[in-house]
């Protein structure tokens, strides 16, 4: 746990993973962040126990079949699924996103987009882009704005732009308002985890060319 | 071991939206519960027992009622999120059965049982309806402490009857887009404009929360 975060997840978007309405991509970082979150994970719970209310609700319920008990436990008789194989712990990547990567930080498939940078897309739906940033240290990434909203954690080294510093476990959200250029810090080789529900808009020409290239 | 927890009164869901009703005065003598004048409004808190019995003793009996419970909510929920019957049905059987296999994972200081449904229907619906994976954050390590206090039972218990309470306060208009965005109809844009969040009836379950999350820090 890290007890240094300072740049949170919004209410909107704890309560629509809550809600279970974010794209893939977005679960994802929501829930990678949770991880290291132990703020965000009780604001997430509340926000479940909204849910519950919702459900609970629930009166003009529609009756089950006679049968659905007896076939519940008919189900239960089958027995439970195995329990998932506990993962290598890694110190750069959560359980969620180990899911995602098939294990820990040296199983990240990079492939480089330039300058040092380079750049892992993680298997989600097609309604958002995930995907796994490394920034060299000292390095940056070209100058960009966003068609819609674009989230960025940390994972491992630090990173900053316009806005503030960024360190393991912050997110930073960005809109349509924003051209930033984010700045590995000097000490470490930045990895960050960067979730788009829109491609970039690079506001360099070069880039622009490339984006369908990149998918980003 | 939780057969004392049930100090909360709470009132049964209406049929029909009621004016709101103040939470009831606890009805507690040297531990145990006092039965109100109307016994089914005192019922709730005791699915947390129901869980305990099928969890220590495979109880048939407890499953039976909390299905009898649940799982017409579990099916009403789902067909509100899109879910013809017939997949409704069929998912509130695998939730109830899940809620079976995974009632030793339940920790009540950290939710009401009916907070647990939900959020396995929730993924169910997300696996099924939408047939996404639900990313879910890696589990706390809670060290050698194997049982919760009840006095972090009692306590979160109680603050979820407070947001039942303050959510049934809010005007109707909100309560149906609250409503709305749990049924999976809301983007997260919407929600932030539209619902105009409840943080103020959440706020505390918010800090009890954070309370003990940090003990599994510790």
């Amino acid at each position: 746990m890290n007890k240094s975060i300072k740049h949170h997840l919004t209410d909107d978007l704890l309560m629509a993973y809550s809600a279970g309405s974010l794209p893939e991509a977005f679960d994802l970082i929501v829930a990678t962040h949770l991880s290291l979150c132990v703020h965000c994970r009780a604001r997430v719970e509340s926000f479940d126990a909204v849910g519950g209310h919702v459900l609970e609700e629930q009166t003009d319920s529609t009756a089950m079949s006679d049968v659905s008990l007896a076939a519940t436990m008919a189900l239960i008789a089958q027995g439970a699924s195995a329990p998932e194989p506990a993962r290598p712990k890694c110190s750069v990547l959560p359980t969620p996103l180990q899911d995602y990567v098939g294990g820990t930080v040296s199983d990240i498939r990079w492939k480089p987009i330039g300058m040092g940078v380079k750049q892992a897309i993680l298997p989600t739906t097609k309604d958002a882009t995930a995907r796994l940033l490394f920034i060299p240290a000292g390095a940056a990434v070209p100058d960009h704005g966003h068609h819609g909203i674009e989230l960025t954690m940390v994972l491992q080294g630090a990173f900053s732009d316009e806005v503030d510093c960024f360190a393991r476990g912050d997110v930073e959200i960005a809109d349509e308002d924003l051209e930033h250029t984010p700045v590995a810090d000097i000490s470490a080789d930045c990895i960050c985890l960067a979730v788009t529900d829109a491609p970039l808009k690079f506001t360099k020409l070069m880039p622009r060319l490339f984006q369908p290239f990149l998918r980003i | 071991m939780f057969t004392e927890i049930d100090t909360v009164t709470l009132d049964e869901p209406a049929a029909e939206p009621v004016a709101f009703q103040p939470r009831r005065e606890l009805k507690r003598i040297k531990g145990r519960r006092v039965n109100g004048t109307n016994s089914r409004r005192d019922t709730k808190t005791e699915w947390l027992d129901h869980v305990m019995r099928i969890r220590d003793a495979q109880d048939q009996a407890a499953f039976a009622e909390l299905f009898q419970h649940f799982a017409p909510r579990i099916k009403a929920f789902l067909m509100k999120s899109g879910s013809d019957a017939t997949m409704a049905e069929e998912c509130a059987q695998e939730v109830m059965a899940t809620l079976w296999n995974k009632a030793h994972l339940f920790d009540p200081t950290r939710a009401s049982v009916a907070t647990w449904v939900f959020t396995i229907a929730r993924n169910k619906r997300i696996d099924v309806l939408r047939k996404q994976r639900r990313p879910e954050p890696e589990e706390l390590a809670w060290g050698p402490e194997a049982e919760p206090e009840q006095t972090d039972v009692i306590a979160l218990q109680q603050e979820t009857a407070q947001l039942r309470n303050a959510l049934s306060a809010l005007p109707e208009a909100q309560r149906e887009l609250i409503e709305k965005a749990y049924f999976g109809d809301l983007s997260h844009r919407e929600i932030a404009t539209q619902t105009g969040l409840p943080l103020g009836t959440i706020k505390s379950r918010i800090r009890l929360a954070l309370d003990r999350l940090r003990h599994a820090m510790n």
